[in-house]
């Protein structure tokens, strides 16, 4: 089994599959209303100036999330050839 | 306009809303989608309108409302905000949930973009979950055979437990059918059988027990279990949103029967 990382480690091109949310009640709801669920494959795709926020690609929109949201969502990063 | 019977009780409601039909025969029919499912189109398409906004009391959240006709009928269109959840995180999604709780349309259409079916599915829940009377729009069907994506609807309709109707605003597709579904709905001639979603045995245990404590301070017409899921998640907006719902309805016609089931509940 692939080791979780946090989607802040990921770098705009890498993917990775969610795993697991460490957030609790409606921050929680909301992150799963974005699509942010179990299973769901995310691309990170660019990142602002200093880092934050970042935009993620996943269900067919693309996401703005912060640092300190991000940081919650674990992911098992997809590699190249995969 | 005055007090009359049906300006009192339920449709009173509406009102606070700012939604003011020609008759109280015109069914309310709202407007419910993602953002860029093509809602705005739809309601154009239905009404006729370029676009016609609106305030809402107190917020400065953008609505359009219209009218169209089917089969001599007229229809009140309220497009509500674009949104991925009802769940109140932002003012949209709680403009969206109020007015699909409270104000409670006779149909609700949920538009969805046909491309992305598995994000926009999730408030299509959502919105099942609150009411039964309910017209799925798969929206921007052009498109989503342009990207060779088929999309079983008889399957779909048949697992949510409402009619789901093709469409492509852009394109003029499926308009008709989709006006004869809400007018059906609306005016109560088909009854839908929702998909019903349980959660685990704990959720729904305590759902029974909060559905009895609360059941007394709800009007029969709001959806119980759907209120007791929402405390449990710890929704803060949905009792202020509740506690001022009822003190608009206490000012009408409700006031004395309260008191009076107050009395004798105390006594």
């Amino acid at each position: 089994m692939k080791k979780e990382v946090k989607l802040t480690e990921l770098l705009p091109g890498e993917k990775g599959i969610v795993n697991h949310l460490t957030l609790r009640g409606l921050e929680r709801r909301r992150l799963m209303d974005l699509g942010f669920v179990k299973g769901s494959v995310v691309e990170v795709i660019r990142r602002s100036m200093f880092g934050d926020p970042t935009a993620y690609f996943i269900k067919g929109s693309v996401i703005a999330l912060r640092r300190e949201e991000a940081d919650e969502i674990l992911v098992i990063k997809i590699d190249e050839g995969d | 306009m005055g007090l009359t019977h049906q300006s009192c009780g339920s449709k009173a409601s509406r009102e606070k809303f700012h939604v003011f039909t020609d008759s109280s025969e015109q069914p309310v029919v709202a407007l419910a989608g993602n953002p860029n499912t093509g809602k705005s189109t739809v309601f154009n398409a239905l009404t006729g309108l370029k676009q016609h906004t609106g305030n809402w009391p107190g917020k400065t959240v953008l609505r359009a409302e219209g009218v169209f006709l089917h089969r001599g009928r007229s229809f009140k269109l309220i497009d509500l905000p674009g949104t991925y959840s009802l769940l109140a995180h932002s003012v949209e999604e709680q403009v969206a949930r109020d007015f699909i709780c409270f104000a409670r349309p006779d149909a609700t259409v949920v538009v969805v973009d046909s491309t992305c079916l598995e994000r926009n599915l999730n408030l299509v829940l959502q919105v099942i979950e609150i009411t039964d009377r309910v017209v799925v729009c798969l929206n921007l069907m052009d498109e989503a055979r342009r990207k060779n994506i088929e999309i079983d609807i008889k399957g779909l309709s048949n697992e949510l437990g409402v009619p789901v109707i093709p469409t492509s605003a852009l394109m003029g597709e499926g308009l008709d059918l989709l006006k004869e579904s809400i007018y059906r709905i609306a005016l109560g001639l088909q009854y839908t059988k929702p998909l019903k979603i349980n959660y685990d045995d704990v959720v729904e245990k305590t759902v029974e027990k909060l559905n009895k404590k609360i059941s007394f301070y709800l009007p029969e017409y709001l959806n119980l279990r759907w209120f007791s899921l929402r405390l449990l998640d710890g929704d803060m907006t949905i009792i202020e949103a509740i506690s001022q719902h009822l003190k608009a309805e206490f000012n009408n016609t409700t006031r004395r029967v309260s008191s009076y089931k107050y009395r004798e509940s105390v006594n």
